[in-house]
């Protein structure tokens, strides 16, 4: 095949656009304070919040598992407007501001808000600016990435796999744990990973709604922010893990993750 | 034991209605074109598939819908074979056989599952997993686990016909042999004649959503009442209306047939009784007809010559007679059918 010639123009303005990625890379790179890396890794305030985040993000991703996947499955079912309705509402934390959903959390989940009031005169629980505020937060940011990817797995599925479960007199609940689930794993595991992925980089509605307490909400990204002004040693340091944690990602699922989009 | 089911199943334009009644030890095949219902049908039987009526298998109603009775596919002890084995990608041969045994809480289904394969010479496969098979194996291994579970009904989708043709006649075998030994009731469909003829005991011929011929291999393709049957059966099918010795056919043609009663009825002419000659022939023969050739379809050493004409038929020449009349596709051609050789039964 001969295509046409791609005008000088185009090439330069692609280059830019890759320069935009590739800088602040290299920038990231040539400036580590590759002697001290190892000094700043043990240093307590960086092992709390990598620690912290990993805790967090992990949680998250477990709930986003829990309720993400009936969701997905129930995603799959409808049509129609409903449908319609509930994607919108699922996917929106995808394209909202952090800073946004942050602020929204607070105002359903603060101590006055809609249903904080109501656990914290019932219970005297306050969620906001706790642990469990920090995991919310991004389990309300990155749940949708495992609901798309699953329900996208569900929706290619060829459904006679489930119906020769049943034909072998299969109830709903074998059908769904030996046939579904496990035909389900690939777009389980990269939603999860994307999940996850998401969870870990999380900022804007963490700190708005979790706030900044080391040891309790201080994740990473958190603490890179922060650390900037006082450490910057440390900050680049923070941020160096979480590239070569997004770049293993990358790596790890090639093909698969936009594949199960 | 016997199937019982009266199935009606609407869907977008779209009307399925058969009844069906099927006895043990018995297998029925329904034969039809693709798009006449036919999976729709299995699947309804199997429990699958929103429907309207009644299936009662021995004595046990599984669907009446009239009194609002539903038994879920799952408690209908109704295996499935599907036209390419679906077997579960994730699991080995051993544990898709055993799959059944487990989910009615056998104890030993792995122990039993082997057996089943040692039994059927797939022993060595047994932890292969469903990728690692051929389609003739992957295929038998889809029937082993339906039959496994001792269903007492078992419905073939098409058991054969996404399988290679040279493989084809191994897998009928080993199928024809387990049917035999299968005391539940048996209903397979396919669009394949071949597939029908070998395994079934009795044919129901489904074409857009009816039944529109059952009964024997034999009787169904002896008496044709449809251009798929008679396809099939290699004949001429025409329908009309008989008076006395003629049938008034479409069209105002008429063909002479003896006896042809009266009332609506259909003809067969098997195309060894049709003649063709270049020029209108002599004497007086009752059914003449003049018309152009349309294609030709060789056989061994004869050919069958598609007429278009006032009645379209299919006549068999041998390759020598089709060189002396020197036909050629559009070429002009008189056929003549002899009254005698028209066979009648009422429509």
């Amino acid at each position: 095949m001969r295509r046409a010639r791609i005008p000088t123009a185009i090439g330069v303005l692609a280059g830019l656009g890759l320069l935009l990625f590739l800088l602040p890379l290299a920038g990231l790179i040539v400036r580590a304070p590759w002697n001290q890396a190892l000094v700043e890794l043990t240093d307590p305030t960086t092992t709390t919040a990598l620690g912290l985040s990993i805790f967090c993000s992990l949680t998250a991703t477990a709930i986003a598992l829990v309720l993400g996947i009936p969701l997905a499955m129930i995603l799959a079912r409808t049509r129609g407007t409903l449908r319609n309705v509930l994607r919108a509402l699922t996917t929106l934390p995808m394209v909202l501001p952090p800073v946004v959903g942050g602020v929204a959390l607070l105002l359903a989940f603060g101590r006055r808000g809609l249903v904080g009031s109501l656990l914290y005169q019932a219970l005297g629980i306050q969620i906001p600016f706790t642990t469990a505020a920090a995991v919310m937060a991004e389990t309300f940011v990155a749940m949708p990435f495992l609901v798309i990817a699953v329900e996208a797995g569900l929706r290619s599925l060829d459904h006679r796999y489930e119906e020769a479960a049943r034909s072998l007199g299969a109830g709903y609940w074998r059908v769904l744990t030996r046939v579904t689930l496990p035909l389900l794993r690939p777009a389980i595991f990269s939603g999860a990973v994307l999940c996850w992925a998401r969870a870990l980089g999380e900022f804007g509605a963490t700190i708005t709604f979790a706030g900044n307490f080391p040891g309790r909400t201080q994740t990473v990204p958190i603490a890179v922010y922060l650390a900037l002004e006082t450490k910057p040693e440390a900050a680049i340091t923070l941020s160096l893990i979480l590239l070569v944690v997004s770049a293993a990602i990358l790596v790890g699922m090639r093909g698969r993750w936009l594949g199960a989009l | 034991m016997t199937l019982e089911a009266a199935v009606r199943v609407r869907r977008n334009g779209f009307m399925l209605e058969v009844t069906l009644t099927a006895a043990a030890g018995e297998t029925v095949a329904v034969l039809g074109p693709n798009g006449a219902g036919k999976t729709t049908l299995l699947r309804a039987l199997a429990g699958l598939e929103d429907m309207e009526g009644r299936v009662v298998l021995d004595g046990e109603v599984l669907e009446d819908t009239a009194q609002g009775l539903f038994v879920p596919a799952e408690r209908r002890h109704a295996g499935l074979v599907f036209q390419d084995h679906v077997l579960f990608p994730h699991l080995s041969v051993v544990d898709n056989v055993a799959f059944g045994l487990r989910a009615q809480g056998r104890t030993q289904a792995g122990a039993v599952a082997r057996g089943w394969l040692d039994e059927a010479g797939l022993g060595d496969r047994a932890d292969a997993l469903p990728r690692e098979l051929s389609g003739g194996q992957a295929q038998r291994v889809a029937l082993l686990r339906a039959l496994a579970t001792e269903p007492k009904l078992l419905l073939l989708d098409e058991p054969l016909s996404s399988l290679d043709v040279s493989i084809r006649a191994e897998v009928r075998r080993e199928l024809t042999r387990r049917l035999a030994a299968f005391s539940g009731v048996r209903v397979l469909v396919t669009h394949d004649p071949l597939e029908a003829m070998a395994l079934a005991d009795r044919l129901v011929v489904l074409e857009q959503g009816s039944v529109v011929q059952s009964g024997t291999p034999d009787e169904v393709t002896s008496r044709p009442r449809s251009r798929f049957v008679a396809d099939l059966a290699g004949v001429n099918l025409v329908r009309g209306h008989a008076r006395g010795d003629h049938i008034g056919l479409a069209g105002d043609a008429s063909l002479a047939a003896a006896d042809a009663g009266e009332g609506d009825v259909y003809a067969v002419i098997h195309p060894r009784a049709v003649a063709l000659y270049r020029s209108r022939p002599d004497g007086s023969p009752r059914n003449v007809w003049h018309g152009q050739v349309e294609s030709f379809d060789l056989q061994g050493d004869r050919v069958r010559v598609r007429v278009k004409g006032p009645v379209p038929l299919v006549a068999e020449v041998t390759r020598g007679g089709m060189r002396e009349l020197g036909l050629s596709a559009g070429a002009g051609v008189w056929m003549v059918v002899k009254a005698t050789e028209v066979s009648v039964y009422p429509a």
